[in-house]
């Protein structure tokens, strides 16, 4: 008895999941259609009009797709000078010693820190900094944003890459120092290439991670509805823009900021998913 | 034993993993010049820690401690640069380890590429050619020269890996336990390479399979918990072997 009563209980649980996935999912389509319906789908994403005067009112959501790309575009770029040595360090260079455990950790335990304790020390630290050197007048920018998300993602793309770099098989490596590779080319030549497609899907997981960032996002990058016109001037990303509206937000304009997130959800699933099987294929040769 | 021209010579030769243990123990012996010499001994002996500390493999681990001398032509490689030595010495594994990335092409050129020497097509086609026809490989191969090296049957990949070795011209191969992860037939395959090759290159192989020592080498060394117990001309060895361990091994009492 107490056994089928568990297995209805897993079974509840289970479908649970789906449910609520299904749920928003179908929440997102329902109140984007409103948006959709009015401006017409692809008119709604190249749309650079961000104007609520009401009788006149018009949202696209292209400023923030760019906005979007460009911050999580340069944090990649920023992340992987740093993320790559991590990886190194940790799964070729040292490997199995203490240092390399104790990097490790410290690297998983960026992963772990809030992201309005990243937003506090880009606002706070960093942007002084932007101000000082003249780099952008108000020290909000797009770059502001992307530096700080850039060290937010270094954990997700250096532990799993160090993992793939850790499985390079051994004799392999031995097998290219017994003909007199040094150390730099073992590594160019042998653990880059075998290790390529894992080191590049976690990468692709860091994107993933890095689009959908929201408050530190928000925090820094200046929240103006505009494309930006360079690295150094204010924006929006998809998801600072919902962030710093929905609360004073009603009909046509929610419906907007929903469509923008329905479009955020898509691409962010997309990459994982492509991550993910881009892992499984990894793991698997 | 006689030597006429060696070419290798270990002098007590000592290997530790740690303070406590000591995996090969003051060994000493001189490796003749284009022979095959065989080291035989059960697992754990300390063959393969002998033969890989001859590559300075220890040098990839700095765990791995090695004293006394290893003489090549006289010069002691344990003060040499690591990469110099492997130039010099070659070494074939357990294992086929083809690079995965790499072609069959770019496989046997792999010593010349990873020390980013640069060599003219010509010379690429010709060492390619001379390498696999040296394994016995390029009549199998040389249609398919552009696909993976990981594409081939484990005998195959394994004389691969041994043409990539032949490729850096080294005067003494280093063999650990090269057919062990093979079929009798593959065996057999490498097993005649290896005699063919005596010519031109000096042999040290590790074995475990005592029909194998007898078969290609002309010397014979047996290890055991990590002292060299004997060594002798091979034939010797087999009918008349002066330690009772190696009496002991070779019977089939020990192993």
């Amino acid at each position: 008895m107490s056994d089928k009563l568990f297995r209805i209980f897993l079974f509840i649980a289970a479908c649970l999941i789906p449910i609520i996935c299904g749920g928003i999912i179908y929440a997102l389509v329902t109140d984007a259609y409103e948006s959709f319906e009015h401006f017409g789908f692809l008119n709604f994403i190249f749309s650079s009009e961000w104007d609520y005067t009401e009788g006149n009112e018009q949202y696209g959501a292209l400023p923030f797709i760019v906005g979007t790309m460009m911050t999580t575009f340069l944090a990649l770029l920023f992340c992987i000078p740093f993320s790559l040595p991590v990886a190194l360090f940790v799964g070729e260079y040292f490997k199995g010693t203490p240092v390399a455990a104790i990097l490790s950790t410290v690297t998983d335990l960026l992963a772990g820190i809030p992201s309005i304790i990243y937003g506090l020390w880009g606002f706070f630290t960093l942007r002084p900094i932007i101000m000082a050197l003249d780099i952008s007048p108000e020290g909000s920018s797009i770059l502001t944003a992307s530096m700080v998300l850039s060290i937010m993602i270094i954990p997700y793309a250096a532990s799993l890459s160090a993992e793939f770099i850790k499985m390079v098989p051994a004799d392999l490596k031995e097998g290219a120092y017994s003909l007199g590779a040094t150390r730099f080319e073992v590594i160019r030549k042998i653990v880059f290439p075998v290790a390529g497609s894992g080191i590049f899907s976690s990468y692709i997981l860091a994107i993933g991670r890095a689009l959908g960032e929201t408050m530190t996002v928000t925090m820094l990058i200046g929240n103006t509805n505009q494309i930006p016109d360079g690295i150094t001037a204010t924006g929006n990303s998809m998801a600072s823009i919902i962030a710093n509206q929905f609360g004073e937000a009603d009909g046509l304009k929610l419906s907007s900021l929903i469509a923008i997130g329905l479009i955020l959800f898509l691409i962010t699933a997309v990459i994982n998913m492509i991550g993910k099987i881009m892992i499984k294929r990894a793991r698997i040769s | 034993m006689e030597l006429v021209n060696p070419i290798l010579e270990f002098k007590k030769t000592c290997v530790s993993y740690s303070k406590q243990t000591m995996a090969v123990k003051y060994v000493s012996a001189a490796i003749e010049r284009n022979t095959i010499t065989a080291i035989m001994g059960p697992s754990g002996c300390g063959k393969s820690t002998l033969l890989r500390a001859a590559n300075l493999m220890h040098a990839l681990y700095p765990n791995i401690r090695v004293d006394g001398e290893i003489l090549l032509n006289g010069q002691n490689i344990l003060s040499m640069e690591p990469i110099e030595v492997r130039r010099k010495i070659g070494m074939v594994f357990q294992r086929p380890t083809p690079f995965p990335t790499m072609s069959i092409y770019d496989n046997v050129l792999a010593g010349y590429s990873l020390n980013g020497i640069r060599l003219s097509k010509s010379e690429r086609n010709e060492i390619v050619e001379k390498c696999l026809r040296n394994v016995a490989l390029w009549d199998e191969v040389k249609d398919v020269l552009n696909k993976k090296g990981t594409f081939l049957s484990g005998g195959q990949q394994q004389r691969l890996c041994i043409a990539r070795a032949l490729a850096m011209k080294p005067e003494v191969l280093l063999m650990d336990e090269p057919t062990s992860a093979l079929d009798p037939i593959a065996t057999k395959h490498i097993e005649d390479l290896i005699l063919e090759l005596q010519k031109d290159v000096t042999i040290l192989i590790v074995t475990h399979n005592m029909g194998q020592a007898k078969r290609i080498s002309s010397r014979s060394m047996f290890m055991y918990l990590g002292d060299l117990v004997e060594y002798d001309d091979t034939e010797k060895m087999f009918s008349n072997p002066t330690d009772e361990r190696t009496r002991a091994y070779l019977t089939g009492k020990m192993g």
